[in-house]
């Protein structure tokens, strides 16, 4: 594989090709990745969406995007994502559209549709070994209708449908790990504040084919409860302190792009975000505190 | 031109390889199956041009029909039944679109319980959707209407997707003569699909699907969906000249037998209209003036033709092979509401339901509902609409119930 043109913070572009002034809420920390994401895949992109937050990007009759999109639904964004590609291949084969005309063909969904209702649709893509971009913003719940608990919500995660006191009882699904058990051409997990090491995950997968998937952990202000200048801040965080891992996929092998060298406590990340401040007042949770602890020293322990 | 013995599911398949189409997207559900088997055969040999695809699903399939055609590709697809309501939500969504293609829909009873033969209640699920709908009685007009729908689906003034319906069963497993026509008569008839601006290409950005936010927006574009449907109403008939003057067979918005001195008639859709037929000739072997009207197009719904056919018509028993509860027959309400709005001396209607799951229509019920619908007539006195069940039928109910109400041991 050749050498990455992204060698520091000076390759990226400054000049964003995602126009601004979209209905996105401010510090949002999925539409961060979508912009650097999408000025490395350039215009030539139709972006096929499924219901949440983005599909605000696109409201008759503007957006922010120079290429091409398609809105669906909320379950059935890759199979969009099929019917263009099949088709855009159909016409190479014909003759009746030149190459110069192709486009890549990239899914944008959050996580109430990736984690659930669109997994069935996303695991049968990559069985059938669709050449495609996947990028799935992980705002870890429901953001769009307001913040209800979703498979990709953190333990104990107050939630607009888990206001008690212990908060969401679940666990956050590994959908890295359902999607690397399909073996797709190539898989990470990125975050818009770690620009440079999205790039040179977004510019590898560009020289494969076949599926290529791609999970940003998204800072949520108004869902996680934090001031919108802090999305920077907490996403870097949130690798620091190990809370979410950065990696990548490719030829059956996982790889730590950016391992913490020493992870500092995930209380750190924690007690920024007012989702998690039931575990810090009127009295420290201590217990729930360790476990999340323990979890996360658990993974690197494996993981290492 | 060549003539050979096809099931319905064959014609299908001929139809959408006479269309030359680009792109098949598919699921497998009985009774559709051997439409989707038959295509990616000729793919595999080589015989058809073009890409199948096996989604994982109806929602999937009819989602990659409606993005495939939205990049400018000739799309067809099928389903049955459950399929086509577990697809439901991307029938509306990709009608929206305004990307034409055909979906070919194998009707077959709906669960629960689950079955598997035919009714109505499947496609007309879906009346609402924006798909055009067209129903056939015969494997030719199975054929036929693939090619039919092609044109009407890309005619400029309607840009709206195609459900063509044929019954499970009665026609998808059985086969009929049907004339296959030569592909360079097809060409000249359905010529390559013009996507114009509903495509993906580089270089040329474009927005589909996007969202609408406010009611007035909104109403727009649902309104013009709406008259784009109607549309079809005015561009079927010089459509269906042109079928005629390359493969000389006419489709009328219906298909109207006996009814010229007609005084009572039948009204019903799909293959069971064939033995309304039946039923028409042995009643004028009897003295009947009685005859019979198949709407072939549903959606746009052909009030008009409809009202003008009944004319002077008397007495209309109409059979529905569905059943919507708490309501009854669904053509019987649509047609009662294309007559009160017109100016017309409306004919009296009696409503029937039968055939659903594939429950057989006989003769002898043809001859009673006749007889019933005079009745009427002559007193003034419509009856309460009918669920057709004989008291043979119910015993034969009474003895399963035995069984499954049997203790144990």
């Amino acid at each position: 594989m050749k050498e990455t043109t992204f060698k520091s913070l000076k390759n990226l572009s400054t000049d964003h090709l995602l126009a601004s002034g979209t209905a996105i809420c401010a510090g949002c920390g999925g539409l961060e990745a979508v912009k650097i994401m999408y000025d490395i895949l350039g215009k030539n992109t139709v972006f096929v969406n499924s219901a949440g937050c983005m599909t605000l990007l696109s409201v008759y009759p503007f957006t922010p995007f120079q290429g091409s999109w398609l809105y669906t639904a909320m379950a059935c964004a890759p199979a969009g994502a099929q019917g263009i590609r099949d088709a855009l291949d159909v016409l190479l084969n014909k003759g009746r559209i030149q190459p110069e005309e192709d486009l890549k063909v990239v899914v944008l969904s959050g996580d109430g549709s990736s984690y659930g209702m669109a997994l069935s649709a996303t695991s049968a893509a990559m069985d059938r070994n669709l050449d495609f971009f996947y990028l799935c913003y992980d705002n870890e719940g429901y953001g769009n209708t307001g913040h209800q608990s979703s498979p990709a919500t953190p333990h104990a995660a107050r939630t607009a449908t888990n206001s008690g006191p212990f908060g969401y009882p679940g666990y956050k699904k590994d959908l890295f790990a359902i999607w690397t058990a399909h073996k797709p051409a190539y898989a990470a997990t990125i975050i818009g504040s770690e620009p440079l090491d999205l790039a040179r995950k977004v510019e590898k997968a560009m020289s494969l084919k076949g599926p290529k998937m791609f999970i940003a952990l998204a800072p949520c202000p108004t869902g996680w409860h934090f001031d919108p200048r802090e999305t920077v801040e907490i996403g870097k965080l949130a690798v620091k302190t190990g809370i979410w891992p950065l990696k990548e996929y490719l030829d059956g092998k996982v790889i730590h792009t950016k391992p913490p060298r020493r992870r500092i406590p995930v209380e750190e990340y924690l007690k920024k975000q007012g989702r998690f401040a039931h575990l810090f007042s009127p009295q420290r949770d201590t217990k729930q505190l360790e476990e999340i602890q323990a979890r996360i020293d658990e993974y690197w322990a494996e993981a290492i | 031109m060549t003539r050979r013995l096809l099931t319905g599911n064959a014609a299908a398949a001929w139809g959408a390889r006479l269309a030359e189409v680009d792109y098949v997207p598919a699921f497998p559900i009985t009774p559709q199956t051997e439409i989707i088997e038959t295509i990616a055969h000729w793919m595999d040999q080589g015989e058809m041009a073009g890409r199948f695809t096996t989604l994982e699903s109806e929602h999937s399939m009819i989602t990659a029909a409606g993005s495939a055609a939205a990049t400018g590709t000739r799309v067809f697809t099928a389903t049955s039944s459950q399929g086509l309501l577990y697809g439901m939500e991307m029938l509306y969504t990709v009608a929206g679109w305004r990307a034409p293609f055909v979906l070919m829909n194998v009707s077959r009873g709906l669960s629960s319980p689950i079955t598997l033969e035919p009714d109505h209640n499947d496609i007309l699920a879906a009346r609402d959707s924006g798909f055009l709908q067209i129903h056939c009685a015969t494997c030719q007009e199975v054929l036929d209407s693939v090619l039919l729908a092609f044109r009407l689906a890309e005619d400029d003034s309607v840009r709206l997707p195609v459900i063509v319906n044929q019954d499970g069963f009665y026609l998808s497993y059985t086969r009929e003569p049907v004339e296959i026509p030569d592909i360079e008569e097809v060409r000249k008839f359905l010529p390559a699909f013009d996507p114009e601006n509903t495509q993906f290409r580089a270089g040329e950005p474009r927005s589909q699907g996007v969202a609408v936010l406010g009611g007035a927006f909104y109403s727009y574009f649902r309104y013009e969906m709406h008259l784009a449907c109607l549309n079809t109403l005015s561009v079927f008939d010089s459509i269906a000249q042109d079928f005629a003057d390359h493969f000389g067979r006419k489709y009328g918005i219906l298909e109207t037998y006996q009814m010229d001195d007609a005084e009572f008639c039948f009204v019903m859709a799909g293959s069971f209209a064939t033995k309304a037929k039946n039923a028409v000739d042995l009643l004028r072997d009897a003295g009947w003036k009685i005859g019979l009207v198949r709407p072939r197009l549903i959606r746009p719904f052909p009030a008009d033709a409809l009202c003008r056919a009944l004319t002077g018509i008397h007495g209309v028993a109409v059979i529905d092979q569905n059943l919507s509860m708490g309501k009854g027959g669904i053509l019987y309400t649509e047609l009662a509401s294309a007559l009160y709005s017109s100016n017309s001396n409306s004919p009296l209607l009696v409503s029937y339901i039968g055939g659903l799951g594939g429950r057989d229509i006989t003769r002898e019920e043809f001859f009673k509902m006749a007889r019933e619908t005079r009745h009427a007539v002559e007193t003034g006195k419509v009856p309460l609409p009918r669920l057709l069940y004989t008291e043979d039928e119910l015993r034969q109910m009474r003895k399963l119930q035995t069984i499954a109400h049997a203790p144990w041991g």
